[in-house]
């Protein structure tokens, strides 16, 4: 593009390679300048504040409980740990919430494309509605309308095991005796035996043509090797069942409502946004490849589970990427019904006891970062993997 | 004399071929997995829909004064009824309303002249853009023309909701293509200025943004010198906004083959010229879906303003549920609130599907 030739008779300023350079040194000139001046506002303004700065009020004590804790903690821990359970809760509830989400949509994606008519319209009515509601709305109406309308504990509704009552959802909580390493190695070894099948038939199958049902084979293996481990250790788990006192429930496993309704909002959100990635995923392969398969006389399953789902994957992944991470953003919406999750804990108590707030954004910010910079890197790792190699 | 050919008429398609039995069939009893599936449809819908219209429509009291006056088993409308203006206007003083309904007029006909051949679009698009703000905001803000003033505070309900979603379309777009076309670029630096801006947005949720708008922008700010809550707000959510319409665009540009390109710089045009008159035009055209989907996710997302304190549609009606008056009308409002917002949300998407159909002119072959 840049015209060095010394003959030219262009000014100096319509060379585009020389604009270029000039536009760019000026931007930059700016960003610097911009950044320079809010960095010195910055400081000016926490001195006259008497704001401290830097990490060090991780170390300090916390003061404030968090209800929601899978790792020990209490009032008198410090803000690093009240950081690493918030951290902790984000994640749970991000990875319970994909994998539900991914169920939902899936079931919906596949129900819209069905074709029983009723059964179809059901999916649509469905989708539209919880597509086109803000989640907060959601989050609200599970929390504010449905939990918090549960009865009482002391009438709390008992279905078998579980007990649901205003404070959460209680089951049983299975405990872990000695000797249940053994049932965990077991369970490995059957995953270990179970790829060795799969890889077994599968090279059988090459070499000789005999088909084998290795997928319903490995299910079959799992199943019985992880129960004989079991069995052979004696049923080292006991469960710690839920018992009503009189105005409260003790024991047992507990799902406070915050958790709940978080969860579930946030999964049946996004479940709708993954109904529809997955029904255009399935309509982008031409039907042309369907009636091919048949024509080979692959049957129905086989037509789907070899042809259609291969080619109609590589349409879902990278869309059912972000929304995972659309959804790891959207458990941040916690904060509003109180469920402890990162946002709740460092921007909301933290930064208002502390005051320091460029410290408790910024990690945040980079804990989100992060996490989208990693599932952006698979993204790309996957689509390269998945890209149709054409001649 | 030679015999003619007389056809018989076509016989009547089998019964069982056609008509509502054939449908019947057809489309529910297909198959034993169909059956089981249409009665479990059908038990579901007889679970769901009797209960919602009895609540919604036949038990329901649509006027009183609180809730004590609404019959038990049946939505109490009336909450919504008698909270209506404020669902609509939050705690703006109510002798002034006036004020924001001309507002809104005024923008639905500046938008309907769209439609009239004689206007000049250029003109009125410079009138929305331009004269449009300052005559909406010396309605809304008073303090002139002897309309008493009203602090942005008291701004809120629907009223509030539609400012921050249109607001931050509105102004995002022109953020959004210059970031897209920035991002686009040969020029090394400002390529990666672009995206370290639209990655870093992209990567954190709006809360995150709008704490930093609410907590952080004072402190950046030299002293004496401070916006109000509300600017701060639409800050945050432009900038957010504009990194994610910026990827919308993006997509539209690199979808333009490159013969345009090269087309354009064959006819000599510089780069703004070409990208104006050639490139855009086309590129924005194919992601009118794009752009409109952002906009219903904003819209949605105007909801979180009320975690930073700011009483938007949403949050009007939560702190009116808290109200000792009407306390348990907590499904009302919802309901109230779910229903305006899935309205506007749907009627955009099927807007935005009826207009991708009527610009569909090039690019596909069928």
């Amino acid at each position: 593009m840049s015209n060095n030739n010394p003959t030219s008779n262009t000014s100096f300023l319509n060379d585009a390679g020389n604009r270029a350079i000039i536009f760019q040194v000026i931007l930059l000139a700016v960003v610097v300048f911009v950044g320079y001046y809010l960095f010195n506002n910055l400081q000016s303004n926490l001195e006259s504040r008497g704001i401290s700065t830097g990490f060090r009020f991780l170390n300090e004590p916390a003061g404030f409980p968090i209800l929601i804790h899978l790792i020990e903690y209490t009032e008198t821990s410090t803000y690093g740990r009240a950081f690493m359970v918030a951290l902790i809760n984000t994640f749970v509830i991000s990875i319970m919430g994909i994998i539900l989400a991914t169920v939902i949509g899936v079931v919906m994606g596949l129900a819209r494309l069905s074709s029983n008519w009723l059964v179809a319209r059901l999916a649509t009515v469905y989708i539209e509605t919880l597509r086109n509601i803000p989640l907060l709305l959601q989050m609200f109406f599970w929390y504010f309308a449905v939990l918090s309308a549960l009865p009482s504990p002391k009438n709390s509704i008992i279905m078998g095991d579980f007990m649901l009552n205003k404070r959460g959802i209680y089951s049983p909580n299975p405990e872990f005796q000695d000797g249940f390493g053994f049932v965990i190695f077991g369970f490995i070894l059957s995953l270990v035996m179970s790829i060795a099948l799969i890889r077994w038939a599968k090279k059988r199958q090459t070499r000789t043509g005999v088909w084998f049902p290795a997928y319903w084979g490995s299910l079959g293996v799992i199943i019985v090797v992880s129960f004989l481990a079991l069995a052979v250790s004696g049923f080292p788990v006991e469960f710690d069942l839920p018992q009503k006192s009189r105005f409260n429930v003790k024991g047992g496993l507990v799902l406070t409502p915050e958790f709940v309704a978080v969860l579930i909002a946030l999964s049946t959100y996004t479940g709708s946004f993954i109904a529809e990635i997955v029904r255009a995923g399935i309509l982008s392969v031409n039907w042309g490849q369907t009636e091919a398969s048949r024509s080979l006389g692959l049957p129905d399953g086989l037509t789907q589970r070899l042809i259609v789902l291969p080619q109609a994957l590589r349409v879902i992944i990278p869309p059912l990427t972000s929304q995972y991470l659309n959804l790891a953003k959207n458990s941040s919406l916690g904060a509003a019904i109180a469920y402890p999750e990162l946002v709740a804990v460092m921007m909301g108590t933290t930064l208002n006891q502390t005051g320091q707030a460029i410290e408790t954004i910024g990690l945040c910010m980079l804990v989100y970062g992060t996490l989208s910079l990693t599932i952006s890197l698979f993204m790309n790792w996957y689509n390269k993997k998945m890209s149709l190699t054409e001649r | 004399m030679a015999k003619i050919f007389q056809p018989s008429p076509s016989l009547p398609p089998p019964v069982n071929s056609v008509g509502a039995v054939a449908w019947i069939r057809r489309n529910l009893l297909s198959s034993p997995l169909n059956i089981l599936l249409s009665v479990f449809s059908v038990y579901l819908v007889y679970l769901l829909i009797p209960p919602i219209v009895s609540w919604a429509f036949i038990n329901a009291t649509w006027v009183g004064e609180s809730r004590a006056e609404c019959a038990p088993g049946g939505a109490c409308w009336a909450f919504v009824n008698v909270r209506f203006n404020q669902f609509m206007y939050g705690l703006y003083p109510a002798p002034e309303y006036w004020r924001v309904n001309i507002a809104g007029i005024l923008l639905l006909v500046l938008v309907a002249g769209y439609a009239v051949k004689a206007i000049n679009k250029a003109i009125l698009t410079a009138a929305i853009m331009v004269g449009y703000p300052v005559v909406a905001y010396v309605l809304f803000a008073g303090g002139m023309f002897g309309m008493p003033e009203v602090e942005t505070a008291l701004w809120g309900g629907l009223f509030l909701t539609m400012l921050l979603g249109i607001i931050g379309i509105v102004a995002s777009f022109p953020l959004g293509v210059l970031l897209a076309l920035g991002r686009q670029s040969d020029m090394p630096i400002a390529k990666s200025v672009c995206i370290v801006f639209i990655e870093t947005i992209r990567a954190v949720p709006l809360i995150t943004i709008l704490f930093m708008a609410s907590v952080m922008i004072p402190l950046f700010l030299p002293d004496g010198m401070n916006f109000n809550k509300l600017m701060r707000v639409l800050i945050g959510i432009t900038l957010f906004s504009a990194a994610y319409m910026a990827e919308v665009i993006r997509g539209g540009l690199q979808a333009i083959p490159k013969g345009q390109y090269e087309a354009a710089d064959a006819m000599g045009l510089t780069y703004w010229q070409s990208m104006v008159l050639v490139i855009l035009p086309q590129a924005l055209k194919l992601v009118i879906p794009g752009i409109v989907n952002t906009f219903i996710g904003l819209f949605k997302d105007t909801t979180l303003v009320y975690i930073v304190g700011m009483f938007d549609f949403l949050g009007i009606i939560q702190l009116a549920t808290h109200n000792a008056k009407w306390l348990g009308t907590t499904i009302e409002g919802y309901a109230f609130a779910a229903f305006v917002y899935w309205v506007i949300c749907f009627g955009m998407s099927r807007y935005s599907m009826s207009i991708e159909r009527k610009l569909e002119t090039g690019h596909k072959r069928n």
